[in-house]
């Protein structure tokens, strides 16, 4: 689905991630800003990554500041992204709570 | 035997931080805020963080409850995330009758039906935080059988009773006495208000002493730094202990005999001393106290 | 490679200079003590002179020299980026600088690595931007990163042997007689520049509070000083007392406090006339005020409490709870202001805190230490140098000292700060070695060192959480996950000696 939209989520508080969507041309580019990159860099980018493709989204650029965020918070700050993203606010739960991400 | 409340923690649902670390301090309840703690253009945000918490993090050891936002204001979704994410109890705010009550009951029960969750899995509070609710307390209590406890809001009552808080706490002296009747009526808990200045330990302790003297499981608190105060004032004397436990003595004495007649120290011992000495011991376990 | 006894490998150059670690007390030898030259001064001869400048033409000093600082002004530090800035213009290059520790402060540092002037580092830490710069490989030789003790039993042997040092005076007479009570920027205790000055070859104090002689309370003495400067400021008041004296409001830093106070005051060490050390920062803090009230309530006192000495402490020796305060560094003001007032209230320098090799360092007496953490693993070895990224950004300080020779030593951290594992399978950098370190105490309970079945016996009947290291270790990766390795190059940035000198780790660039 393309957007011309840009949408922002999240925070720069501590244990948090502030996740950007901007409109790219073709495929998922994440730039990630963490002070775990070392540590957990590939990780974090790849459950981004899961997660908006399950949403529907291929192409988007993310930009993401990160300052120690749990699994689950990516996941919830990048799903939400993608809801706004995508104009929607009713959320199919159904199928979120059929993941296994 | 009946769940021990004495604290209900909130924490704000778009806090992952505290999301985290909800079950550290010792609360018997983690209540998360999809409310007041939410500003509007964050609902749907927490709503997920919220849910994405209840699916990652063990709070097995804590019961968990969530104040979802009016059913026209998100909170149909809310109980939908909620429920889902497995939550044990939702909390309805500003519960004015007990129609609000059995509307929120009829979401939670079609959710149950959606996703082939036991009907009646979920359950619930209200709170209530205003002149009319007040006056409604007693049907609101019994308006579903998922209903757990009712708690007093008290900073929207005192401002609909064009009142403020005052360090006696007399402006809520009916509030709180209607609430517990009514909650004891309907055989659930009553919590009371919050104690909104954190660094007043002193305050705390006297509200607390007083609500635990009128009968409430307990208060809701928004530090955790509240939580061990709380819990000192309910925890029983060892004194309470000792007597309770020769009433249990007693009961295992006379079940060994055969006997209905339960008698401590030659006196006879009757239902009421008894749930008593069995919430005493629940409370002296719960703040760590050596019991048998 | 050298593998040492915490199978750490040490290159072999190294191995060979300095020896490996092999144990707590393996290296504890006879030594002949270090000895310096001096330049004696005659009567009519004056010490004072016009500027930092002249100072340094005056001591001689040239290219490949070592020279000293103190780093009692913490982050308020003006004297060692105004040496180094003269030297630098002065053209003299190839320097060993060897400073108690390196704060933030100290970021031009960089620059004058990069411009050949330093070549040569040792100290107890490097801060954020210095230490990620050295990290990068800035430097050919590695720095030498010495606890406290370590660095007092390194210039009393003549390992470090300094032929300047310059001193940040509070205050100072024309002959040299220095304390750090009086003046514009008082740190209180001069006990890391006390090793300095009674070592050094010259010494220079570089004063903004100048007085008349005789300036007394005597922390340094004349005979150990050269020469005296005059400069408008020599540090910042506010930046000395950074960080370290706020008390917390955060719950789970409570919560710690709270357990580590509950392991003290349930051990039998907790009766009338025990010692404790807490350092600072805000957990720390917290335990010396849930150690009061059970102090209070059970009407115990302490005989004394050591170390970097913050008002916490001040308040309990006022109120009666500790007869003395023994002080080596002062976190605040409250602190300085003690030592200049109260008897009770004893400076001492760091050979005499924590030096391994002296006659008995008072951390030999202490009952009870609470130290800090970034990382301790399941051996309970403890990092406190590098971040959980591999880049240098803490310090040593008197953490494998005081956890060797305490009798009871409690690390408190959290399993987890935001994504990263504090209780890990292996640390990234071992300071303090694991038969050190007695009971971990975080958030969600104390781990006690299997070794120590003494307390695990102790501790039975205590109202907290007990787990395995192990356990504390498996609860922090399911929250965060288990972290990639870090890739690091074939440089080594930094050698971490043990407090006996020998070599317990080394860093490589990253």
């Amino acid at each position: 689905m393309q957007t011309a939209k840009t949408v922002t989520v999240g925070t720069m508080e501590s244990s948090d991630i502030m996740i950007t969507l901007k409109p790219n041309a073709s495929g998922i580019t994440i730039d990630l800003d963490s002070n775990v990159k070392k540590q957990f860099g590939a990780h974090i980018t790849a459950l981004m990554t899961e997660v908006l493709q399950k949403l529907g989204i291929n192409d988007i650029a993310v930009e993401a500041v990160d300052k120690g965020a749990l699994d689950c918070t990516i996941k919830a700050r990048t799903i939400a992204a993608a809801y706004r993203l995508q104009g929607k606010t009713d959320y199919d739960w159904e199928a979120l709570n059929s993941w296994n991400v | 035997m009946e769940r021990l409340r004495r604290t209900m923690m909130f924490v704000p649902g778009a806090n992952p931080a505290m999301l985290r670390d909800a079950i550290l301090y010792g609360a018997d309840s983690v209540m998360f805020d999809l409310e007041d703690a939410v500003s509007l253009k964050e609902k749907d945000t927490a709503r997920v963080l919220v849910y994405s918490a209840l699916k990652t993090f063990d709070y097995s050891s804590v019961e968990t409850v969530v104040r979802v936002n009016a059913l026209d204001a998100g909170g149909k979704q809310d109980i939908e995330a909620m429920v889902l994410g497995g939550i044990n109890v939702i909390r309805l705010p500003k519960t004015e009758t007990a129609q609000d009550i059995i509307d929120v009951d009829a979401v939670i029960t079609a959710v149950e039906a959606k996703y082939d969750i036991p009907a009646g899995t979920t359950h619930m509070m209200a709170a209530i935080e205003s002149a009319e609710g007040v006056l409604n307390a007693r049907e609101i209590a019994k308006a579903s059988d998922r209903m757990i406890g009712i708690a007093l809001g008290a900073e929207d009552y005192v401002t609909s009773q064009k009142t403020r808080r005052y360090p006696d706490g007399a402006e809520l002296s009916f509030a709180r006495n209607y609430i517990l009747h009514s909650a004891r009526a309907a055989g659930i808990a009553a919590i009371d208000t919050v104690y909104s200045d954190v660094d007043n330990e002193e305050g705390l302790r006297h509200e607390t002493e007083l609500i635990k003297q009128l009968g409430f499981d307990g208060k809701s608190v928004i530090n955790p730094r509240q939580i061990p105060v709380i819990n000192g004032i309910y925890a029983p004397t060892i004194k309470e202990v000792q007597k309770a436990q020769e009433v249990m003595a007693g009961i295992r004495e006379a079940e060994a005999k055969g006997s209905g007649v339960i008698a401590v120290n030659g006196q006879m011992v009757d239902k009421p001393i008894v749930e008593r000495a069995e919430r005493v011991l629940a409370l002296a376990k719960a703040t760590n106290m050596e019991v048998d | 490679m050298v593998e040492n006894k915490l199978k750490r490998e040490i290159p072999a150059k190294y191995a060979e200079q300095y020896g490996v670690y092999d144990g707590e007390f393996a290296h504890i030898d006879s030594y002949q003590a270090a000895t310096k030259t001096i330049k004696p001064i005659k009567p009519n001869d004056s010490k004072l002179l016009g500027s930092i400048h002249e100072a340094i033409v005056k001591t001689g000093l040239k290219d490949g020299m070592t020279i000293s600082f103190h780093h009692h002004f913490r982050e308020g530090d003006f004297v060692m980026n105004m040496v180094l800035d003269e030297i630098a213009k002065m053209g003299i290059k190839n320097l060993s600088i060897a400073p108690s520790s390196i704060a933030n402060v100290h970021a031009p540092l960089i620059d004058h690595i990069k411009n050949g002037v330093v070549t040569n580092i040792t100290s107890s830490g490097l801060r954020d931007k210095v230490g990620a710069a050295i990290s990068s490989g800035i430097m050919a030789n590695p720095v030498v990163i010495r606890s406290h003790g370590g660095r007092a039993r390194a210039i009393a042997s003549g390992d470090i042997h300094i032929d300047v040092a310059f001193l940040g005076a509070p205050s100072s007479d024309e002959y040299g007689n220095i304390n750090g009570t009086k003046g514009k920027a008082t740190c209180g205790s001069l006990g890391y520049a006390m090793v300095d000055a009674k070592y050094a070859d010259q010494v220079v104090a570089i004063t903004d509070s100048l007085m008349p002689y005789p300036n007394t309370p005597i922390s340094i003495p004349q005979t150990d000083v050269d020469y005296v400067v005059q400069v408008d400021a020599i540090g910042d008041p506010d930046g000395i007392a950074k960080g370290a004296t706020r008390f917390t409001k955060n719950p789970k830093e409570l919560l710690i406090a709270e357990y580590a106070a509950k392991v003290i005051t349930a051990s039998s060490y907790f009766k009338n006339g025990f010692s404790f050390q807490t350092g600072s920062g805000g957990a720390a803090l917290a335990v010396s005020r849930f150690l009061r009230q059970t102090m209070i309530d059970e009407d115990v006192k302490a005989s004394f409490a050591l170390g970097g000495i913050t008002n916490a402490m001040v308040e309990m020796q006022k109120e009666g709870l500790v007869d003395k305060l023994i002080d080596v560094q002062d976190f605040d003001h409250p602190s300085a202001i003690s030592l200049a007032e109260n008897a009770d209230h004893y400076e001492i320098d760091a050979n005499m805190y924590a030096s391994p090799l002296s006659k008995g360092a008072v951390i030999n007496q202490l009952d009870i230490a609470i130290l800090s953490a970034l990382e301790v693993d399941t051996d309970f070895n403890v990092n406190v140098i590098t971040g959980s990224d591999g880049v240098l950004r803490g310090a040593s300080g008197g953490h494998s000292d005081t956890s060797a020779a305490c009798k009871l030593s409690m690390v408190i951290a959290p399993v987890v700060r935001g994504r990263i594992p504090t209780i890990v399978d292996a640390v990234t950098t071992v300071v303090t070695p694991g038969s050190s370190v007695d009971v971990v105490v975080t958030e969600l309970g104390i781990a006690i060192n299997p070794a120590r079945q003494d307390l695990v016996d102790m501790f039975k009947g205590l109202k907290v959480p007990q787990l395995t290291i192990d356990e504390l270790k498996d609860k922090a990766y399911a929250i965060t996950g288990v972290p990639e390795k870090i890739e690091y190059g074939d440089q080594t940035v930094a050698l971490i000696e043990y407090r006996d000198g020998s070599l317990i780790d080394v860093v490589k660039n990253v």
